[in-house]
C-alpha cells in the first residue's frame, strides 16, 4: 500500500508548530516512515505539489496572497488539519485586527507601500473548510503525534476539551487563585498544555483558547473582586488567541465598560 | 552567454518563507536579492499599550525555534528601564536557559537542516537512512537541549517561567540533578559530533565581511558584554542605533542593516562569536578547536557548522556546571516600582546578536519597542557573499547553480520568522 502523502504549510506564524513535529525526537522518525513527507520545507529540499492526503497547517491569513494560497492547498489535500493558535483563531498577531493596521505598517516599515497586507489576520477556518483544528501556542507534541497517528489507523482523531483547572487538580497543583489570589484564566481556557504555568507559580495565560461554553463572564467578575483592573482582565484575553470569539467579546466587554465610565 | 536570472522560489531547510533571486549579465552578476516574503506581524507596533510584563510572553512568539533569546533581550531591556539589577542565582539560571536553547538550535541546524548539504541529501530524514548513527546522535543532542528549556522554563517552545525581575519559580534540587547523566552524554556525544563535522568537504571560499558579537571579560557571551567588532572596535550597546542602521529594501518584509561607520553590511552569528571570543569557550570546545585546526579568523561562512559544533560543546560544559551547583536560593524574582524611562538590551541569540529597547512609562506600559533580530542585520552581508560565491559554482546547469547559492545561504542558518520585518533562488539572465 502506498504511504499517505503528508504537506506541512506555513502561512504567518513562528514556525513553532511544525518545530514542534521536529521536536518529537523519539517518533520523528517512526513517523516519517510512516508517511511520505512530500512538502515540508523546513525539513526537506524535496518539494512536490499535491494532492496530499494530510496537510498541517501552521499560521493565520494576514496578506492577499495568502488568502489564495489557502485555497489552492485546501483543493489540493483530503484532510486539512490547522495546528496552533495563529492557523485556529488568528495569533497574536489578530491583535491589529480592532486597530489601524496602515498605522501600524508606518510604526514598523519606513516604506509601507512596499508590502501587502490585509487588514485582519484570520484563521484558516475563516476561508476554508477545515477538518481539525490542534489548538495551543504552541500545540502539545504528543497531541500532534496521536492525532497523525489516529489518521494512519484511520480513526477520527480526539484531543481532550476540558478546561486546564481540571488538569492542575489531575497534577496535584495547589490552585494559584485560591491559595495566593493570583488571576488565571484556567477555568475558561481548554486542556492540551498539561496545566504547566500554575505549577512554575503563575496563572494560565490562555495560549490554548477558549474551553468549550467558558463562563468568561463569570471570571471576569470573579478576578475583578479580587482585585485585578478590567484594563488588566481585558489585556489578559487579548493574546494569541485575542480573535476566538469567547475572548474577544468579553474583552470587548470589558474595554466598553473602561469606556463608558471614562 | 545572454542575460538570465536563477530563481530558488522556496528555500528550504531555513526556518520561515523567502527565495532567491539572481541576475546575471553573461557570467556577471548583476543584481541578487535574498527575498523575505514571510508575512509581517508587527510586534513592533502591538506591544504598544501592553503592560511591560506581557512583554517576554509576547516576544517569545517571533520566533518558534528562538523564543529563550527574545525573551532574554526583552527581560535585560526592561530591566535597564525599571533600574532592577538581578541576583547572581537569576543570572546564572538565564545562561543555563539559554545553553538549553543553544543546544537544541544548533543541534537541529547541524543536523537536520545543514549537514545533509555536505553529505547529498534533501533532508536530514532521508540522510538517517544511510547515516543512522550520526542522526540518532544528532537528536538525541536536540532533545537534550529541548528537555532543560522544558525543565527550567515548563515547555521547550515559547517557555512560560522568563519573567521581568528573574523567573516565577526555581528549579529543585532533583529537577536540576535529573539532568545531570544525559548532559554528562552530551558533553561526549557533542564533541563526537564536532568531530565528525569537522572531516566534511568544505569548499575553498572566504569572504571579507566584519565580524560582529557581543564580548565580556569573564565569560562567553550570552546575556550581556559590549559590542566587539573583527576590526577591533568596541561599541557600547547603547550606542546600537546610532552605530547600525536598519534600512528597508522593496524587495524584502526584513529589514537591512549597515554599519554606519564603514557604510558596510556585517556579520553576526556562531562564526563571529568564535572569531571573536575563542579564548573564552570551554576548555573543552577550545581544545577541540585546536584539534581540528580550526583557523584564528575563520572567513568561510561554510565553517560556520563547525562554529555551532563548538558552541554546542560549549553549552553542554557549561550547563554541566551549573547543574551540577548548589541549587539556587532566595528569591527567584526582583520586586520593581515603576517609573517611565527607556532600556535596551542586547544578548546572543543562537543566530546572533539580538537587540531590544524599550520605552516604558510610569504606569508600567510599553510606550515604544524597537527589536532588531540576527537575521536581518545578517541579510545584507548574506547578499554581498552571494555575489562572490556565485562566481565559483555558475555553470550552464542551473538547477546546481541554484541549489549551490541555496546551499550557502543556509550556511547562516538564517530565521526568517525572526526577520520579518526573509527567502526562494531565482536566477536570472538577461
Amino acid at each position: 500500500m502506498e504511504k499517505p502523502k503528508l504537506g506541512v504549510f506555513k502561512f504567518a506564524s513562528c514556525d513553532g508548530c511544525q518545530l514542534s513535529l521536529l521536536d518529537a525526537e523519539d517518533q520523528l522518525l517512526a513517523v516519517a516512515g510512516a508517511v511520505d513527507i512530500v512538502h515540508f520545507p523546513e525539513a526537506s529540499s524535496r518539494i512536490e505539489s499535491g494532492p496530499y492526503d494530510i496537510a498541517l497547517i501552521e499560521g493565520s491569513i494576514t496578506t492577499p496572497h495568502d488568502a489564495e494560497r489557502i485555497q489552492q492547498i485546501r483543493r489540493d489535500s483530503k484532510f486539512l488539519m490547522t495546528i496552533g493558535a495563529c492557523a485556529t483563531a488568528g495569533g497574536i498577531q489578530a491583535l491589529r485586527n480592532g486597530a489601524d493596521t496602515d498605522e501600524f505598517m508606518r510604526a514598523v516599515y519606513a516604506t509601507p507601500e512596499y508590502i501587502q497586507v490585509l487588514n485582519k489576520s484570520t484563521p484558516i477556518a475563516e476561508h476554508v473548510k477545515v477538518d481539525f483544528e490542534l489548538r495551543g501556542c504552541p500545540i502539545n507534541q504528543y497531541q500532534l503525534i496521536e492525532v497523525i497517528q489516529s489518521l494512519l489507523a484511520g480513526r477520527n482523531p480526539r484531543t481532550p476539551k476540558h478546561s486546564v483547572c481540571l488538569d492542575c487538580k489531575r497534577r496535584g497543583t495547589v490552585c494559584v487563585t485560591v491559595a495566593q489570589g493570583t488571576a488565571c484564566l484556567g477555568p475558561v481556557t481548554q486542556s492540551g498544555c498539561e496545566a504547566i504555568c500554575p505549577s512554575y507559580n503563575r496563572g494560565c495565560y490562555g495560549c490554548y483558547g477558549p474551553a468549550p461554553q467558558p463562563n468568561l463572564v463569570s471570571l471576569s467578575t470573579h478576578s475583578l473582586k479580587e482585585g485585578t483592573s478590567p484594563a488588566e482582565m481585558a489585556h489578559s484575553l487579548q493574546n494569541f488567541n485575542v480573535h476566538a470569539p469567547a475572548f474577544h467579546n468579553e474583552s470587548q466587554r470589558l474595554t466598553d465598560q473602561i469606556e463608558e465610565q471614562n | 552567454m545572454g542575460n538570465r536570472t536563477i530563481k530558488v522560489e522556496t528555500l528550504t531547510r531555513v526556518e520561515g518563507e523567502g527565495g532567491l533571486y539572481i541576475r546575471l549579465s553573461g557570467d556577471a552578476v548583476t543584481e541578487v536579492r535574498l527575498e523575505i516574503y514571510e508575512p509581517p506581524r508587527l510586534f513592533e507596533a502591538l506591544l504598544r499599550g501592553r503592560p511591560l510584563e506581557d512583554t517576554p510572553d509576547i516576544t517569545a512568539r517571533i520566533c518558534g525555534i528562538c523564543p529563550v533569546a527574545y525573551q532574554m533581550s526583552s527581560v535585560h531591556a526592561l530591566e535597564a528601564a525599571l533600574g532592577v539589577t538581578v541576583s547572581p542565582e537569576i543570572r546564572r539560571l538565564r545562561r543555563l536557559l539559554y545553553c538549553g536553547e543553544w543546544i537544541e538550535s544548533h543541534g537541529l541546524h547541524m543536523h537536520l537542516l545543514h549537514a545533509p548539504d555536505f553529505l547529498g541529501f534533501d533532508s536530514g530524514l532521508e540522510m538517517a537512512k544511510q547515516f543512522p548513527d550520526e542522526v540518532n546522535r544528532g537528536l538525541r543532542l536536540k532533545k537534550h537541549g529541548n528537555q532543560l528549556v522544558d525543565m527550567l522554563g515548563g515547555r521547550a517552545i515559547h517557555p512560560v517561567n522568563v519573567c521581568v525581575g528573574g523567573f516565577y519559580r526555581f528549579p529543585k534540587r532533583k529537577e536540576l540533578q535529573k539532568l545531570i547523566p544525559d548532559f554528562e552524554w552530551g558533553l561526549e556525544a557533542a564533541v563526537e559530533t564536532t568531530r565528525w563535522i569537522a572531516r566534511f568537504e568544505f569548499p575553498d571560499f572566504k569572504t571579507d565581511c566584519e565580524y560582529i558579537a557581543l564580548s565580556h571579560p569573564d565569560e562567553y557571551p550570552m546575556n550581556e558584554g559590549v559590542m566587539k567588532t573583527s576590526s577591533g572596535d568596541l561599541v557600547d550597546v547603547s550606542n546600537y542605533e546610532s552605530e547600525f542602521e536598519e534600512r528597508q529594501v522593496p524587495h524584502s518584509t526584513a529589514l537591512h542593516a549597515i554599519r554606519k561607520s564603514t557604510g558596510r553590511p556585517y556579520l553576526l552569528g556562531p562564526l563571529a562569536r568564535v572569531n571573536l571570543n575563542r579564548e573564552k569557550l570551554s576548555p573543552t570546545a577550545q581544545k577541540i578547536a585546536d584539534e581540528i585546526g580550526l583557523e584564528s579568523l575563520c572567513r568561510n561562512p561554510h565553517k560556520a557548522i563547525i562554529a555551532r559544533g563548538l558552541e554546542l560543546i560549549h553549552a553542554f560544559e557549561e550547563a554541566l556546571m551549573i547543574l551540577r551547583d548548589e541549587p539556587p536560593k532566595g528569591k527567584s524574582r526582583e520586586s520593581y516600582e515603576y517609573q517611565a524611562g527607556t532600556g535596551m538590551s542586547a544578548t546572543e541569540a543562537p543566530r546572533g546578536t539580538l537587540f531590544h529597547r524599550y520605552v516604558v512609562d510610569k504606569n508600567g506600559k510599553i510606550i515604544e519597542a524597537c527589536i532588531i533580530p540576527p537575521t536581518s542585520q545578517n541579510q545584507a552581508q548574506i547578499e554581498a557573499d552571494l555575489k562572490r560565491w556565485i562566481k565559483h559554482v555558475i555553470s550552464d546547469n542551473e538547477q546546481e547553480t541554484a541549489r549551490k547559492c541555496e546551499n550557502l545561504v543556509r550556511a547562516y542558518d538564517p530565521c526568517i520568522s525572526c526577520s520579518t520585518h526573509f527567502l526562494k533562488v531565482k536566477i536570472e539572465r538577461t
